[in-house]
């Protein structure tokens, strides 16, 4: 059979000996796009600081080549914030696409999945505790290794209690919401009862920040994003038909349970890390995948470009509260400014469909 | 043959039934909705499952489609108990099409169609020449490469209806399933899809269907099987099952059968309470 003579009705594939793929110019194309931007921006974002540095020698630097000043201040003082923006951004973007494309709504994200509000309630209550095992945890594994446990937690407590012969999306989302509503009460009712000052110290960590990331941090972020990643990967093909609903890929040939819970599990663990390395920044997970969708005109979350528009959005919004903005601002304001806002057209536009 | 022309490879001409479900009993939790059914599927032809509301035919079709898991009996796929199958070789022989499936917004024609192609294809061959030179087949098989590059979502019913079609057929198996395709179709393109679904067996196909409208499925079924509380209670042609005491039997339906002034099939005129003139 010669595949050459397709007519341009069916996708055109793209043929390496025994590997082939669908063909698609526009996704590929606005993919590498934006992931030319964030490169970008991530050189502009590590060339501003108190020293400035120009983006010539920023490349230079990254490559290897720079002055011995510059490398100090670029690889040991400004990559790790630099590296955790973009890591972040993209471990979030996945794991939103992830549970969009699982839950077959635009309005699931691990923000309402519980992750980030067992995260949180969990932060809060070792901030504001005194003294006793709270101390001594806080003091063994820090506070951010114990809120991803507790993140953990609640997200895979929200997978079982939805689990009924499979996982159905609205279930899924309607147990998220009122375990995330519970984590939230605590967090509350502990700042209003604490200490001023503890309740201080809380609100740093809710809002999410890359202030102060350290190389060590970064490291464990970037390596168990990129395992993960790994995964999604592999499971992803699997994914395809899923988006057809269970039967028909049922009928295709799909074991969909055992599918959707390895890529439900990649998706909390990857926000996990994400609220390890910068806290509960919120909004990107949600925003990346359908702003993905919309400049890759593909009609579900494209699994790659959510990740790279993630990466955009929170290195961008880190650039820009550093900049433009009179005071530093933590860049969870900054993502929460354009992403409430973005949240808000979208339910608009599907309101008046 | 359709078969035979969508994926090249020349099929038996064994007359023994491809599908069967013997002894099995099916159930949601602990509601036994099928008991002990035993049915065997005649090949290259059209058999139609009948029954009233909560009868369990889909749930029958569901489970010789391997969606339901029997807790008793076992379905046979080629002399094979299906359960033990890997569910991707099972998808390379029966294709199936459930009730009312729904595309996400903006997804095109091919792109869906081209999804059928998903039990043949493996990570690293996700797209050769051959899905699309099958997928433009099943495409023209069903009329609809000229919607190719239009969203599912902006179709009509009808058309909608042809595309999934054309899905299953890319699929590029000689057993069919289909659950009531004909759902919220007008009666113009429900004769459509059904003439569609003649011509794919008039090419080769066996096709298994549950159809809610009696005199469609009389009319283009070779064979019907009649369903009442979760067992079967007659099945056959048309011409020998359709009696006015097996609707009364299965369906509390009072009806009079008569011959179809354009086919040779059996026609059912319902009887109702009002308008209606007696001898």
């Amino acid at each position: 059979m010669n595949g050459t003579d397709v007519k341009p009705s069916v996708a055109p594939g793209l043929r390496l000996g025994g590997v082939s793929f669908v063909w698609r110019p526009w996704l590929v194309l606005v993919t590498l796009l934006l992931a030319a931007v964030t490169f970008l921006v991530f050189c502009l974002s590590i060339g501003v600081g108190d020293f400035p540095i120009g983006l010539p020698r920023v490349l230079a630097t990254i490559l290897g080549r720079g002055e011995q000043v510059d490398e100090f201040v670029i690889m040991d003082l400004r990559m790790p914030r630099a590296l955790a923006g973009v890591v972040v951004g993209i471990a979030l973007g996945v794991s939103g696409a992830i549970t969009q494309s699982v839950a077959r709504n635009p309005l699931a994200s691990p923000d309402i999945l519980g992750i980030t509000g067992g995260a949180g309630a969990t932060a809060v209550f070792l901030v504001t505790a005194s003294g006793g095992t709270a101390a001594a945890i806080v003091d063994s594994v820090g506070v951010s290794a114990a809120a991803l446990v507790g993140g953990l937690g609640t997200g895979l407590l929200v997978y079982f209690l939805a689990w009924r012969r499979g996982i159905d999306g609205f279930r899924l989302i309607l147990i998220g919401i009122s375990v995330s509503a519970v984590t939230e009460a605590i967090t509350t009712w502990l700042l209003a009862t604490a200490d001023i000052r503890d309740v201080a110290r809380s609100q740093a960590w809710l809002v999410g920040s890359l202030d102060n990331r350290s190389w060590s941090e970064v490291q464990v972020a970037l390596w168990g994003t990129l395992v993960l990643l790994a995964v999604v990967a592999c499971v992803s093909f699997q994914f395809k038909p899923m988006h057809l609903g269970d039967d028909v890929a049922a009928g295709l040939g799909v074991r969909h349970s055992a599918v959707r819970a390895a890529l439900l599990l990649c998706a909390v663990l990857l926000a996990g890390v994400a609220v390890s390395a910068a806290g509960p920044v919120p909004f990107v997970a949600l925003v990346a995948p359908q702003a993905a969708m919309r400049l890759t005109r593909s009609p579900t979350p494209p699994i790659p470009a959510s990740g790279v528009v993630g990466a955009l959005l929170l290195t961008g919004s880190d650039l820009l509260a550093r900049t433009a903005l009179p005071v530093g601002l933590p860049v969870g304001v900054v993502t929460a400014a354009i992403g409430g806002p973005f949240l808000v057209h979208l339910l608009v536009r599907a309101n008046r469909r | 043959m359709v078969a035979q022309s969508i994926t090249g490879v020349e099929t038996g001409t064994d007359t023994a039934a491809r599908l069967a479900a013997r002894g099995v009993t099916v159930g949601y939790g602990a509601r036994t909705v099928i008991e002990d059914l035993d049915v065997a599927i005649p090949p290259g032809v059209i058999t139609t499952i009948i029954g009233p509301n909560g009868c369990g035919k889909s749930t029958l079709l569901r489970t010789l489609a391997r969606l339901l898991k029997p807790a008793g009996g076992t379905v046979v796929l080629d002399g094979e108990d299906i359960a033990g199958l890997r569910t991707r070789d099972v998808a390379k022989k029966l294709g199936l099409l459930p009730q009312a499936p729904v595309a996400p917004e903006g997804l095109t024609v091919s792109d869906l169609v081209a999804r059928g192609r998903h039990p043949h294809q493996s990570w690293l061959r996700q797209w050769s020449s051959d899905d699309a030179a099958v997928v433009e087949r099943a495409l023209a098989m069903t009329g609809v490469s000229d919607l190719a590059g239009r969203a599912v979502d902006t179709l009509s019913g009808g058309q909608r209806q042809r595309v999934w079609i054309s899905m299953t057929l890319a699929q590029g198996t000689d057993l069919l399933l289909l659950d009531e395709p004909t759902t919220y179709l007008d009666l113009a393109h429900a004769i459509d899809v059904l003439d569609l679904v003649s011509d794919l067996q008039g090419s080769g196909c066996t096709v298994v269907m549950v159809l809610h409208d009696l005199n469609l499925a009389v009319r283009y079924s070779d064979h019907l099987v009649v369903m009442r509380s979760g067992s079967i209670l007659a099945q056959g042609h048309p011409s020998d099952v359709i009696t006015a005491e097996l609707l009364h039997a299965a369906f509390g339906l009072r009806a009079r059968v008569i011959d179809d002034p354009v086919g040779d099939r059996p026609l059912i005129v319902p009887i109702g309470r009002t308008h209606v003139q007696l001898d």
